[in-house]
């Protein structure tokens, strides 16, 4: 009976295949957007997660001023670090592996005809350590550069391919700003991150070049820290903060003058971002769902109507209540399962694309899937319900008169 | 004839609405009918043959009286008691055919024996073996529009015959039709009688008709006003 009532319910459907369509729309457009949304939201998520164990997990950043995540360093009032503060750091947490003190700024990078504006980083080889940089062509600073503070630089890849296109940077001479150096070394390039960020476009001097050439001060804007394998990055933040109170004479009681960041703060705040989005479309998904819902309730009353001879030929050759309930229960099931399966192919194609465009990865998830099919077949029950219950407590001999 | 009392109605009424508007389209009516007869009931409209057929068919439900099919006392019977009635024990043949649209002959043929589970092989052996007794397994596949009133009736027939009924319930089998078709079906419904033994109750108006049937029942204001055997029954 079960067979036969789903073979009836396709067979009504394909009789009506455009109205049926039309019917199953708004679930269509529920579906694919969670399908969609979910799948994109997911591809981010990852991404954020392989970015950050790029830049590494265990990375602490250390900067002046309590609005970093707004305005970055140069906003603040608060006095900047120094290369002392950093190196006492290292010495009294036992937790840090590496700290390296970085200054920057934007400056214009010229070669021949070519220039370009890019970050202007001054910082040493423990930066390169710490953020697991490295070197694609020549080499990284000398211990002799970084204390002379010779004109030397090392470049990343997109400002490489900027100034030389595909050739060989190592040995040539930029001018960065009104400072003529020699470049040394090629890092290895990250890509761009989750948001486009392109973590390529740089130049890198010691840090007493950046100081004395470029910047004309001897401030260290932020301390780039990473923590030893095995240490929690949480004990490490408040072994620092502890330190960088003590070091910066602040009373108890008194408010921080630097903030301590580290990757998951990053990571929490971007995929932040997408839990948003996503929740948000998730709304309009269930409208959507409920509004779809509602017309396959009133697309199966219309058909109920229509068939409401039919419904009494049936009662009068032997169909139960029951017989009729089903059948036009499973009819609704069908139907809106049906847009389930659309929904869930073109929510699939939707993510596909738009990963791509986001550069993420696709990863679909298969409980999504089967959740998104479940809910469909659910709002088909739900709202197919009312009209099979009406079309089975039709009276025989009423809907055989009905024309 | 010794054949058991297969219908019986002792005293039944059919009052529709109540009060000053309440119609008695069945007023105490008594009528036995035994396995295999051929009855007619006749009468103009609003005699309230319809409404006996109805009741009769296990559609409608008598507002007082008993009514005994095949011994047991309907109206005790739920409404999906009488749905099981109906699928195992009557077939229906209606004026208007009552097929279902879009749907070929051989599977409105079927569609009783889906409702009482018979296999997909078992119900189309049954349904074409059906269609071939009104003498149309060629058009099996046809849907009603592209059959002539006639073959629509037809089919009606095979589906009324094909769950192997007791009783077949015909309510103006010819109403739509004209003489030379009615005579045709009325033929076929003589023979099911005659050969199968299935006991026929046809309601009508015609009395061309009527002469078809072994009794002869004539309703007038809801009561049965003549019930005689026809001795020229063919």
């Amino acid at each position: 009976m079960l067979i036969e009532a789903v073979r009836l319910a396709v067979q009504a459907i394909f009789r009506n295949a455009l109205r049926s369509f039309l019917t199953v729309l708004g679930i269509v457009i529920g579906v694919a957007s969670v399908i969609a949304m979910v799948t994109v939201g997911q591809g981010s998520t990852e991404q954020v997660a392989s970015d950050v164990e790029k830049l590494g997990a265990n990375v602490v950043i250390v900067v002046p001023g309590q609005d970093a995540m707004r305005g970055g360093p140069h906003g603040t009032t608060a006095p900047m670090f120094s290369t002392r503060i950093n190196d006492t750091v290292k010495a009294r947490v036992a937790a840090v592996a590496v700290s390296a003190p970085i200054s920057q700024t934007r400056e214009r990078v010229i070669f021949g005809n070519a220039n370009r504006l890019s970050d202007v980083v001054g910082t040493d080889n423990r930066y390169f350590e710490a953020a697991r940089w490295e070197v694609a062509a020549g080499r990284l600073f000398e211990p002799g550069e970084i204390q002379a503070g010779r004109a030397v630089c090392i470049v990343g890849e997109t400002l490489r391919q900027a100034l030389f296109g595909a050739g060989d940077p190592v040995g040539a001479s930029v001018r960065i700003g009104a400072v003529s150096c020699r470049v040394i070394g090629l890092l290895r390039s990250k890509g761009a991150s989750t948001f486009g960020a392109d973590q390529d476009d740089f130049v890198i001097l010691p840090l007493a070049t950046f100081h004395r050439r470029i910047a004309g001060n001897a401030d260290v804007q932020s301390l780039f820290v990473s923590v030893r394998d095995g240490a929690s990055i949480d004990a490490a933040r408040e072994d620092i903060t502890a330190l960088m109170r003590e070091l910066r004479r602040i009373g108890p009681g008194e408010e921080d003058d630097f903030e301590v960041l580290d990757t998951r703060q990053f990571a929490l705040m971007l995929t932040g971002i997408t839990d948003v989005l996503t929740g948000l479309l998730s709304a309009v998904a269930a409208v959507s769902l409920l509004v779809g819902g509602i017309g396959i309730m009133n697309i199966m009353l219309v058909s109920v109507t229509e068939r409401t001879r039919e419904i009494g030929i049936r009662l009068a050759i032997g169909a139960r209540a029951r017989d009729v309930l089903t059948q036009f229960l499973v009819e609704a099931i069908i139907l809106s399962m049906l847009g389930g399966v659309i929904g869930i192919l073109m929510g699939l194609g939707l993510a596909l694309a738009g990963a791509r465009w986001l550069a993420v990865p696709f990863s679909p998830d298969p409980g999504v899937v089967l959740l998104s099919f479940g809910f469909s077949a659910f709002v088909g029950i739900v709202f197919g319900f009312f009209p099979a219950r009406r079309a089975a407590r039709l009276d025989p001999i009423e809907a055989l008169r009905h024309e | 004839m010794a054949d058991p009392p297969f219908i019986e109605l002792e005293g039944i009424t059919r009052v529709y609405g109540t009060g000053e508007v309440a119609v008695r389209a069945l007023d105490g009516i008594n009528l036995t009918v035994r396995a295999g007869e051929f009855i007619a009931i006749m009468g103009p409209s609003g005699s309230g043959k319809s409404t006996a057929m109805n009741v009769i068919g296990c559609l409608d439900r008598p507002t007082s009286g008993h009514y005994r099919f095949a011994g047991v006392e309907v109206a005790g019977l739920t409404r999906d008691q009488r749905a099981l009635l109906r699928r195992h024990y009557i077939g229906f043949v209606f004026q208007g055919y009552n097929l279902l649209p879009r749907t070929s002959a051989l599977q409105n043929v079927e569609l009783p024996l889906i409702y009482s589970g018979r296999p997909r092989a078992a119900r189309q052996r049954a349904a074409l073996e059906a269609l071939r007794r009104v003498g149309l397994e060629a058009r099996a596949l046809h849907d009603p529009s592209q059959l002539s009133g006639g073959q629509q009736q037809r089919v009606a027939i095979a589906r009324a015959l094909v769950g192997d009924p007791k009783v077949v319930l015909a309510d103006e089998p010819t109403g739509n039709l004209d003489t030379k078709t009615s005579v045709e079906i009325l033929d076929m419904l003589r023979r099911l009688n005659r050969e199968a033994g299935v006991t026929i109750v046809m309601v009508t108006h015609e009395e061309d008709m009527a002469r078809y049937a072994d009794r002869l029942i004539g309703m007038v204001d809801g009561r049965i006003a003549r019930d005689e055997q026809n001795r020229e029954a063919a």
